[in-house]
């Protein structure tokens, strides 16, 4: 069935799909239209669920945690400063093992005030033990939502996964979205069924003190490991999701006009459409320009962008956030996943779009026109653009 | 007299508690009052270390370790689940959590999950201190007592605010049932652990539980101490169900004994001055008063 939705509603529609059997949730701009369009498909005796109104986000993630304990499937959705107060528990999720998917709006982090897109948030999060996706379309939001909770409760994976959308730029705009079938949606998921759950006619304790000498070292590699097979995984389900629903995002990274390109555009988010357009326009003119919009941030595409950097002449990495002290965080990871071949490509860096700065067509012909022209990043090896000074 | 304690032991031998702790008598106490049906959370606290090393543990319950300030939080993720699977029916869930936990840190996820209306039991363990990480003080701590971080000295800097009454916030909650409870007094603390069981609802209980370590007391004398302290009527024993207040162990003022006899027990309170003493004794006498005014006013009819 064909609907017109926003992002956020593609999202509350996905944990509805997806059957989630408890929400638990906090409101915050630009988000709140999720927490608002589940509150209704329960009023309206669509969508039987346990919601839990928490008071802040960390409760929120607080909840989820326990709720898959007890073997319930799980959504809570957030943004921007509710994402940093969970951080505390989203280290707690993935080292309980608990599947929990989540939403979040990227939006800037104050201050100043801004509730704008910024990747910031999630970015901040990178080392919490999550999966971490970004989404370019409403139908994308939707259709990772399924293929995320399939991945995170595969039982040799078992790890939270949170998907990203720029705010506004996604979670406001709407588009036509391809709504699959619930029969479909369940043959695909099936039911959440953990091997550990709390049961009063198996008590067992989660959690419990480990001393240096015990299993603590030996649980995070489990989660190390567990990140690794999620790889095999990601891949697995998508071609899964394909067979059945007819649409995929290419995995890691979705490919755009990369086959012969000189120069690929490395972006993550909504910015990456607006890319598009101007690869096009460039192609019109013969310039081999292409986009590998980043899908996963975690696990981390390390093949994927090697096997980029074997055709590619120059790499030009778009970040919508910044560490400071360093440089965009998605430019120093590419980096770091070349390091060991043989010919690196120039590979340059571009802060861009912070507290929802617009990405425009011009930027993004700035950055191309700057990168056919760096032939040596050594003494600039990243750029702000379109910075007022 | 006839002792009516559950036989089941629930909390087994083998717990990481120090001698004399009122914290452990608490929950064993507990347990044989909600039986095996039941779900625990708790988050740091002394109790995230008593249970034992994994793998092991002594409670013969489902037990969840959380964070610091998520008790609230994860019960009511707990019911919800329960409830989503259909299992709700029958199980009892209890966050148990020490004053730090419940007075401080996590008193805003408490307060959401009783204002939500979960049917929880949320169990607070007091001894007043953050003793687990070592005996500094907690909104919990009375006014005068020596903690490491109100360590007196020449300056006299003990504590210096009376402590926060929890209780009253919670009843202020308009939950169905508030309470106290001893751990001098396990009859009454197992027949309000029973009560929580059969009510529908939120539910708070308080339980006095000192600690030997962090008080400076020898660990024999624990229930001697806890009795004093209701006996002085620092910590009174009383309940609040649906709105109506209930005083379980009136202290008749003939009964009453000075504060000073509570404040001698114990090591933390060994440099008090007169002046401090008598500031604590008259806070009891006014808490007390107000109290009994409750039980006046809105007290179980007649």
């Amino acid at each position: 069935m064909k609907k017109v939705l926003s992002g956020n509603a593609a999202a509350a529609y996905g944990s509805k799909l997806a059957r989630a059997e408890v929400i638990s949730a906090y409101p915050i701009t630009p988000q709140t239209k999720i927490v608002e369009k589940i509150a209704d498909l329960i009023a309206v005796g669509e969508f039987e669920t346990e919601f839990v109104k928490v008071e802040s986000e960390h409760s929120a993630m607080a909840a989820a945690v326990s709720a898959s304990l007890v073997g319930a499937r799980t959504f809570t959705a957030t943004s921007s400063q509710g994402l940093l107060l969970m951080h505390e528990i989203l280290h707690w999720a993935s080292a309980s093992r608990t599947p929990i998917v989540m939403v979040n709006i990227n939006r800037a982090l104050a201050p100043p005030w801004s509730v704008w897109a910024d990747h910031t948030d999630t970015v901040a999060q990178r080392d919490t033990g999550w999966m971490q996706f970004y989404c370019e379309s409403c139908q994308e939001v939707l259709d990772t939502m399924l293929q995320l909770y399939k991945i995170a409760e595969d039982k040799d994976v078992m790890l939270p996964a949170m998907l990203s959308e720029d705010a506004f730029l996604l979670s406001h705009t709407s588009e036509i979205v391809d709504m699959p079938d619930q029969d479909m949606v369940d043959d695909f998921l099936g039911s959440f069924e953990p091997e550990n759950i709390m049961d009063v006619d198996n008590p067992m304790s989660f959690g419990s003190l480990s001393m240096p000498h015990q299993y603590f070292y030996e649980f995070r590699y489990k989660i190390a490991e567990a990140m690794e097979i999620a790889r095999s995984k990601i891949l697995e389900v998508e071609k899964d999701f394909e067979k059945r629903f007819g649409r995929s995002y290419g995995g890691f990274i979705d490919l755009y006009r990369c086959d012969d390109a000189e120069i690929v555009l490395v972006a993550a988010g909504s910015m990456s459409s607006t890319i598009r357009v101007a690869i096009d326009e460039l192609r019109e003119k013969g310039e081999k320009i292409g986009l590998a919009r980043l899908r996963v941030f975690r696990p981390f595409p390390i093949e994927e962008f090697r096997e980029i950097a074997k055709k590619a002449k120059k790499i030009g990495v778009l970040d919508r956030s910044f560490c400071f002290g360093y440089e965009g965080a998605f430019f120093t990871e590419i980096k770091s996943a070349l390091f060991d071949i043989d010919e690196r490509p120039i590979v340059k860096g571009y802060v861009v779009g912070l507290g929802g700065r617009d990405v425009t067509l011009d930027v993004i012909h700035e950055i191309i026109d700057d990168c056919q022209a760096t032939t040596d990043t050594r003494t600039e090896p990243f750029k702000w653009i379109g910075l007022s000074r | 007299m006839k002792i009516t304690l559950p036989e089941d032991e629930i909390m087994e031998k083998g717990h990481m508690a120090c001698l004399g702790c009122g914290g452990a008598l608490a929950m064993r106490y507990l347990l044989k009052a909600l039986g095996r049906k039941t779900m625990v959370a708790i988050p740091a606290c002394c109790w995230a270390v008593i249970p034992g090393v994994f793998p092991y543990s002594c409670l013969e319950v489902p037990l969840q370790y959380v964070a610091f300030e998520a008790t609230g939080a994860a019960i009511s993720g707990i019911e919800a689940a329960l409830k989503a699977k259909g299992k709700k029916e029958g199980t009892t869930v209890v966050g148990w959590a020490g004053d730090g936990g419940t007075l401080d840190i996590g008193i805003q996820a408490l307060s959401g999950a009783v204002e939500r209306g979960h049917d929880v039991k949320y169990v607070c363990y007091d001894n007043e201190a953050y003793m687990n990480t070592g005996i500094q003080r907690s909104s919990a701590t009375p006014k005068g007592a020596w903690t490491t971080t109100t360590p007196v000295g020449n300056t006299r800097f003990w504590k210096k605010t009376n402590k926060k009454n929890i209780v009253e916030i919670m009843a202020a909650h308009d939950i169905p049932y508030t309470c106290t409870a001893s751990v001098a007094y396990p009859e009454d603390l197992i027949k309000k652990a029973k009560k929580m069981k059969d009510i529908k609802g939120p539910c708070y209980m308080h339980i006095y539980a000192p600690c030997p370590t962090g008080w400076k007391y020898p660990p024999e004398k624990t229930i001697e101490l806890s009795r004093l302290a209701t006996e002085t009527c620092i910590f009174p024993i009383y309940e609040v169900t649906y709105g109506k207040y209930k005083l379980n162990k009136n202290i008749r003022d003939e009964k009453k004994k000075p504060v000073l006899e509570y404040l001698k027990t114990q090591g933390r309170f060994r440099k008090l001055d007169e002046e401090t003493v008598q500031s604590i004794q008259h806070y009891v006498d006014d808490e007390w008063i107000k109290l009994k005014k409750k039980v006046e006013c809105f007290g179980e009819e007649k």
